[in-house]
């Protein structure tokens, strides 16, 4: 396998499930993900991918009556532990949801400072600057840069999933998870995002949940497959598309379920 | 011929119908007609500025009224919005817990609960352990009216942001107390606003559970300690009373007090007509 | 695949750990203010109780059953109290039913949908207008308008009955019915038309397919599918008229009598407590007053449950609606 042998793991689980009350909706899943690569996690709708991908930033446990078991780690830490501080784990492992969620009562600039304002007082030129940045990097500068302090609501489909990419992105988290984020897009916006996908794993590692395979395909550079719950088969994305070892794979992949 | 009858008979209970709206609208339509013919010309720069004069004289005014309803609901506000609220936001936010299913139906009896017995309950509370009728203890009856319906509106408003707001301000690393006020309860004000002014409508114009808290009085009061005049209260007296000029000053006051409550009725509405823009 | 890091002490830095002192401390508060409102019950049917005990303890349940009031030799009995409250009431509610079923039908099956909203709002008015204003409305209108026409006519033409005879003063137990009336009207006639509204529109058209007018599809069809939900905002009404307090006290004439004629005075549970709790003398008076306020509060607790339960029971049967076809 590449990551692990190759680069000590950013985020990696060992032996994970994760519940719906007494069902499972994740079934012991071992898995590690390099820095600075794009992950893509496929398969058919309720596989358990977007609930996989929920554990790793405790999302997962909002859901009432919902737990995990297993081994999550980030950098080597018990995500689980005890003692761990939510928001600072969110903190390092930002996500973006399949609707775009810019906070309605904000402006685009109160949505992009958002994150960072959580420590407190942050002199404006800062902000200023990491707002920017964040924009500019989510692509999406040059659209807003004129109305900042406009509602983030007005925005289209497209421009309001960039604005919350950019928000996940000003506080410089580690890892980002985006959990189908072009389902509700038309293509051009999906194309939008995925070009920006390649910028940002430069900075970040970033693990996307698509049941879109040709996305996958295109984005990613390991790509993992799951199947009712369990993971299947996880490998370089080249590899899963062209030699798939296991059969539900190749299955899935030339469309015959799923 | 049966058809003809049919058809003659489902006319009949049509016209039947629009006669059954006439008569529900009529009495709107007469109370306000009568308020404005009988109140309106009571209504002058005196009555809002004097206090009202020995019986039988004329002219006076309700300044220590309108002074004392606003004391009264004012502190009624400050004990029941933050708990109705409070309450309201508790359940939305943790839906399935005991205390939350309690409250809940608690608080739906409490809602149907006569406001006369709720002045019973704060007489005995207050009153009979001060020894002494005050306009906190109305405000303390006020409240417990407030306190049940400010709760259900807010919590009702709470339920209606969409629950991947709060998801992505968790998973920015929001903190739960700050992802509720911040972003949850921040997007739905305006729906919390609106059920709080709406309980405050209610509460400006009820009487009974002043009579034995407030009580009433003739003269200016500022001191919630101290017995105090309100603006249904006078409505109340000076209809029961035998002068002229109490009732015009009554038809006078029961229009203010109407006009109070309609405009903040109406403020509650344009309050949600300007919802939230929920995200698309 | 590489099994992942356990935390060992090998860890560098506790980079995640933390503690979140303001989410405790947040749900603490919410949860105090929310467990303020059982407390609040708990203590108001406890001072009830205790206002009441002497009451309680001399008459037991008798004090339901007997009709003397008399605070100068402090012998108290609710009977008056609770058939006057019982009487307006159903006055009120055999006036008001009629009327809003009506204009909820109108408004959900017939009118334009220009008009829907107007008139649906103008009725609501009605329910925010406060409860003095009616009185004051009750005394200087109402009943002389009453006395000269309806009443006169009544007792001309059906003078017959027990019910319209004897004096007419004006304040009766049939004013303040007729005040109830048009007091409970609008909550009946909202929650109507919101049971109404979820009845599925493929009930009307079964009908109308049949060959139904519209009238019958509206009465047969539609009504009949509501009608708990109806039965439900019917008894909220009841609650509602049962614990009317200011109205019925100016317009209900105020004797501690039980008369059979609707043109006498009365009393309610309600109204004896606004009148006489402020000026009762003795212990004994205010316990009586304070067993009537625990009275007239179980019974609208029980009449509000029973109206929950019912139209709960229709707007749980909205998921299902369509299956009852």
């Amino acid at each position: 396998m590449l990551l692990a042998e190759e680069v000590r793991p950013r985020i990696a689980t060992a032996g994970m499930t994760a519940y719906y009350g007494p069902v499972p909706g994740v079934k012991n899943v071992s898995l590690a993900f390099a820095p600075n690569q794009v992950h893509a996690l496929i398969g058919p709708s309720g596989c358990g991918k977007s609930t996989f991908l929920r554990s790793l930033n405790r999302l997962h446990e909002e859901t009432p009556g919902a737990r995990v078991t297993g081994l999550v780690s980030l950098d080597g830490e018990d995500v689980y532990g005890s003692r761990v501080d939510l928001r600072r784990l969110r903190r390092r492992v930002g996500m973006v949801f399949q609707k775009p969620t810019p906070f309605p009562t904000m402006s685009i600039y109160d949505n992009v400072a958002a994150g960072l304002r959580l420590d407190g007082r942050v002199p404006r030129a800062v902000l200023n600057h990491a707002v920017e940045r964040a924009l500019t990097v989510a692509a999406l500068w040059a659209e807003v840069k004129d109305r900042l302090h406009t509602s983030a609501t007005a925005l289209s489909g497209g421009q309001q999933q960039r604005l919350c990419i950019a928000r996940t992105i000003a506080p410089e988290p580690e890892v980002i998870l985006l959990d189908e984020p072009t389902a509700s897009l038309d293509p051009q916006g999906t194309q939008r995002i995925e070009e920006l996908l390649f910028n940002l794993k430069e900075r970040f590692t970033i693990i996307i949940v698509t049941h879109n395979m040709q996305q996958a395909a295109r984005v990613s550079d390991t790509t993992s497959f799951f199947y009712l719950g369990e993971l299947i088969e996880t490998g370089v994305t080249r590899q899963i598309f062209t030699a798939p070892k296991e059969t539900r794979t190749e299955a899935y992949i030339t469309g015959r379920f799923g | 011929m049966r058809k003809e009858f049919r058809r003659w008979k489902s006319r009949v209970m049509v016209a039947l119908l629009v006669v059954a709206t006439v008569l529900a609208v009529a009495p709107l339509v007469l109370i306000l007609g009568t308020l404005i013919v009988k109140g309106a010309g009571s209504i002058d720069l005196g009555f809002f500025t004097r206090l009202p004069v020995p019986a039988g004289e004329s002219g006076g005014g309700v300044a220590h009224a309108i002074v004392g309803t606003l004391l009264i609901v004012g502190a009624g506000c400050l004990i029941g919005l933050p708990i109705g609220i409070g309450a309201g936001i508790f359940a939305a936010e943790w839906p399935g817990s005991i205390v939350a299913k309690t409250t809940r139906f608690i608080a739906d009896v409490l809602n149907g609960t006569p406001s006369i017995v709720v002045g019973v309950f704060a007489w005995t509370w207050i009153v009979a352990r001060q020894k002494h009728f005050s306009g906190l203890a109305g405000s303390a009856a006020l409240a417990v009216i407030m306190i049940p319906m400010v709760m259900r509106t807010t919590e009702e408003m709470v339920k209606l942001v969409p629950h991947s707001l709060r998801e992505a301000a968790l998973a920015l690393g929001y903190s739960r107390w700050r992802t509720s006020l911040g972003i949850v309860v921040r997007t739905c004000l305006p729906g919390i606003v609106t059920g709080s002014l709406l309980a405050v409508a209610r509460v400006a114009g009820e009487t009974a559970p002043l009579l034995f808290t407030a009580l009433g009085s003739q003269y200016m009061s500022r001191d919630l300690q101290q017995p105090m005049a309100a603006l249904p209260l006078v409505v109340f007296t000076y209809a029961s009373g035998p002068y002229d000029d109490w009732h015009r000053l009554a038809w006078a006051t029961a229009l203010v007090l109407i006009i109070v409550v309609f405009v903040l009725s109406l403020a509650a509405r344009i309050a949600t007509r300007r919802r939230f823009d929920a995200p698309r | 695949m590489t099994v992942p890091t356990a935390p060992s002490a090998s860890t560098p830095a506790a980079a995640l750990q933390g503690a979140a002192a303001g989410d405790r401390i947040f749900r603490a508060l919410l949860t105090l203010a929310a467990l303020a409102i059982p407390v609040l019950l708990g203590f108001l049917v406890y001072e009830l109780v205790q206002g009441s005990e002497l009451a309680i303890q001399r008459y037991g349940f008798r004090f339901l059953t007997t009709s003397t009031w008399d605070p100068v030799t402090d012998e108290f009995g609710a009977l008056p109290l609770i058939f006057g409250t019982l009487l307006s009431s159903f006055l009120a509610l055999l006036i008001a039913v009629p009327l809003s079923l009506g204009v909820a039908i109108f408004i959900t099956e017939f009118a334009p949908s220009a008009i829907r909203r107007p008139i649906a709002f103008i009725v609501e008015l009605l329910a925010a207008i406060p409860s003095v204003v009616y009185g004051l409305w009750g005394i200087f209108v109402l009943i002389p308008f009453l006395r000269t026409t309806v009443f006169t006519f009544l007792k001309g033409t059906f003078g017959f009955l027990p019910f319209f005879q004897g004096p007419v003063y004006g304040q009766s137990m049939l004013a303040a019915g007729i005040i109830l009336a048009i007091m409970v009207m609008p909550y009946i006639m909202s929650v109507t038309r919101e049971v109404l509204a979820v009845v599925p529109a493929s009930q009307r058209e079964a009908a109308m397919a049949l060959g139904a007018t519209r009238w019958e599809a509206a009465w047969t069809a539609v009504v009949p599918y509501a009608r708990s939900g109806i039965v439900g905002a019917v008894i909220l009404g009841l609650g509602r008229a049962l614990g009317e307090t200011m109205a019925v006290t100016m317009l209900i004439g105020n004797r501690h009598e039980i008369a059979a004629s609707l043109f006498a005075p009365g009393y309610t549970m309600a109204a004896a407590i606004a009148n006489e709790f402020s000026e009762a003398s003795t212990d004994m008076h205010l316990a009586a007053l304070s067993y009537v306020a625990l009275v007239l509060f179980g019974v609208t607790v029980i009449v509000n449950a029973l109206a929950r339960v019912l139209i709960w029971r229709v707007s749980k049967g909205r998921q299902s609606g369509g299956a009852g076809l």
